[in-house]
């Protein structure tokens, strides 16, 4: 198992379109995903829904967790792509 | 008898047309228990409903991709994805095998409980996104009933749609042919809805609140979107006023999209430098439409304030080199933060202060929390490698605080250095000219910095001594006071003398009446917000410097504001 914190920085939070991104980067790996906010509600990274209740906006500080057989590569995957969320 | 109904202008325009009262079809969802055998069938109707679900959104996908772009397509590919939702598909089967409720009332009551919390967000961006949910759960629900939902692709002629609201999906299926705008009675100016107007350049008005017990299909309407007024059976001269005031629009529009790429250059040939104001990264494509050749204020306490702490080095200079990347070489000038006044930060627990305009802030609290400033000044320098960044401190009242701030940023620069990070040695510092000290001494300090930046609201305040939110004395308070502007002349002067340009970036750069004026006195550059971009630079290049500055003397002889009123508009508009 591997995790780490992330920090969003573009202006809206992940909101439904950079949401859907990350969801389907999510889907893409074998491990399992999991995202837990500031207060430590943790939810699968593989439901938009449950990413878009826990209502991540700008300066808000995600842990992504991964457990399976490619965590490494879903814990990069995932981290560089909230890093660079644009709008 | 004609109607008047207020709303808030989401997308701008004006239309003359016909109503098309669009009403959600009631859905009566049916609250009855289903027997055990009943179960797997009205499983399968909800895996039947999604799967019809998609197959409509997989087709608004493809014409909002033709009409609008890649990007307001991916919207509904957000949309695909929440309706497969595994978590929610589970719940709601949970709910039909436990409960043994229907399809529709398991679906509802389900996607209900999200929109509760995404509701409750202390977002506003984020809460609007029910919006997207209920869009998909009606949809939704229709396909499980085999309601056929109604089309707005098929509208007659000068159709303007009123409803309640309107989805996004409502909206990309809007076909504009047939339809000149939309009014919604709830919304805001960030629903998707408002936003895919502005794309489409379609006008809309929201938040109207009770219009659709006043209107009726067929009913003759008129939008002015400008203004955010309705006015439901106007009368014949209601309808040749906004005729005329329609056609002033497109021409308007029409022309200010000419000016665009036009550098402003006056009748004598002088290239005035016209720049945009911002407060976030965000701002820069809406100066940049408007034909901003640079930015002449980029207000960085805006970071701080959406902000509950202090915003990190690394948060500071993504926004600063976002900025100067989408700006692509052109000028960014950046103000350090402008805390105080007017403008609180929660978490700094500044003092509360008898005279906050003239107490502790700006560049005062910079110089005294230098960690703070450090950290400013190295997100800026390390954005300074991406762009042509200049830094403006603001609140200056002598040259030993630009020497103080100086001393600081050279000492941030030798960090940088030896930590091999990359910026621009020579990036330049300037000054907000904002205080009458600075005025008074414009020639002298003007040899200290790079630049000026006349703060024409707070330079107006501090020099007629009256306070800008004041109701009680607003009739003094008017950068039009000879006053002011002879002050504006003596710090463009000063600043001529010692070979530095100088700009303005307070409301008066924005300002209409003001452009000749300034113009005579010899300004180099008006940064204002992106709307008033194209107005000014028109009025650059229907005005002569030569002839403006020939005008000047006799200006700064007029006694009051209202007398440089009557003589810029008896003067000025003859030009």
């Amino acid at each position: 198992m591997n995790s780490k914190v992330v920090m969003i920085t573009n202006e809206t939070g992940l909101h439904t379109r950079p949401g859907n991104k990350f969801v389907q980067l999510a889907k893409s790996y074998e491990s399992k995903i999991l995202i837990a906010n500031e207060e430590g509600k943790e939810v699968k990274g593989t439901s938009l829904l449950k990413l878009l209740s826990l209502g991540i906006k700008k300066g808000s500080k995600l842990t992504i967790t991964a457990d399976g057989t490619d965590e490494i590569n879903a814990i990069n995957g995932l981290s560089e792509l909230l890093i660079n969320l644009k709008d | 008898m004609s109607i008047l109904i207020k709303g808030i202008d989401a997308s701008p325009g004006i239309a003359i047309g016909n109503v098309f009262v669009y009403e959600e079809k009631e859905i009566n969802i049916s609250t009855k228990n289903i027997f055990d055998n009943e179960v797997s069938s009205e499983i399968e109707k909800l895996k039947n409903g999604q799967n019809k679900t998609k197959t409509q959104l997989l087709q608004i996908k493809e014409s909002t991709l033709k009409k609008l772009g890649a990007e307001k397509a991916e919207i509904f590919d957000g949309h695909i994805t929440l309706l497969e939702d595994e978590d929610l598909f589970d719940e709601v089967i949970e709910k039909i095998e436990n409960d043994k409720i229907t399809a529709s009332n398991a679906l509802s009551l389900g996607i209900e409980e999200y929109c509760k919390i995404i509701g409750n967000l202390d977002d506003a961006y984020l809460r609007e996104r029910v919006a997207d949910l209920r869009d998909i759960s009606k949809r939704w629900i229709f396909n499980i009933e085999g309601i056929k939902p109604m089309d707005l692709g098929i509208l007659e002629k000068n159709s303007i749609i009123i409803a309640n609201d309107l989805t996004p999906s409502d909206t990309a299926q809007v076909n504009l042919d047939n339809v000149l705008a939309f009014v919604t009675e709830v919304g805001g100016k960030t629903a998707h809805s408002s936003i895919m107007a502005r794309s489409l350049e379609l006008p809309a008005v929201v938040g109207t609140k009770e219009i659709l017990s006043k209107v009726k299909t067929g009913d003759k309407i008129i939008v002015d979107a400008l203004k955010g007024n309705i006015i439901i059976n106007p009368d014949k001269k209601e309808i040749t006023e906004y005729e005329e005031k329609r056609s002033i629009f497109f021409k308007e529009k029409e022309e200010l999209a000419k000016l665009k790429d036009q550098s402003a250059i006056t009748k004598d040939g002088k290239e005035i430098k016209i720049w945009g104001n911002i407060g976030n990264p965000k701002d820069v494509e809406g100066i940049l439409k408007n034909g901003a050749q640079g930015i002449g204020l980029y207000r960085s306490e805006f970071l701080f304030m959406n902000s509950e702490t202090f915003p990190t080095e690394e948060e500071q200079f993504i926004a600063y080199k976002t900025v100067a990347e989408k700006m692509e070489g052109k000028p960014v000038t950046i103000r350090t933060m402008d805390i105080g006044g007017d403008k609180d930060l929660p978490y700094m627990n500044l003092p509360k202060e008898m005279n906050p305009f003239l107490g502790w802030r700006a560049i005062r609290i910079s110089l005294e929390f230098k960690d703070m400033f450090k950290t400013q000044l190295r997100a800026i320098l390390r954005a300074s490698a991406f762009g042509t960044i200049k830094i403006m401190y603001p609140m200056i009242i002598s040259s030993i605080e630009v020497k103080k701030a100086n001393e600081i940023l050279e000492e941030c620069k030798s960090e940088l250095k030896s930590e091999n990070i990359i910026f621009n040695k020579n990036i330049q510092t300037g000054i907000m000219v904002e205080t009458p000290a600075i005025a008074i001494r414009a020639k002298q300090i003007a040899r200290e910095v790079d630049f000026f930046s006349i703060g024409t609201n707070d330079l107006t305040q501090y020099l007629l001594a009256a306070d800008r939110g004041n109701e009680k004395i607003s009739h003094l308070y008017s950068s039009f006071n000879p006053a002011v502007l002879q002050a504006i002349q003596m710090i463009i002067d000063g600043a001529h003398e010692a070979g530095i340009p100088v700009s303005m970036c307070g409301e008066f750069a924005g300002d209409d009446r003001a452009t000749g004026i300034l113009l005579g006195m010899g300004l180099d550059a008006y940064s204002m917000s992106g709307i008033s971009i194209p107005n000014i630079k028109k009025n650059i290049l229907n005005l002569s410097k030569k002839e403006c500055a020939l005008l000047i003397d006799g200006l700064l002889a007029q006694t009051s504001s209202e007398e440089v009123l009557d003589y810029i508009e008896n003067n000025f508009k003859l030009i």
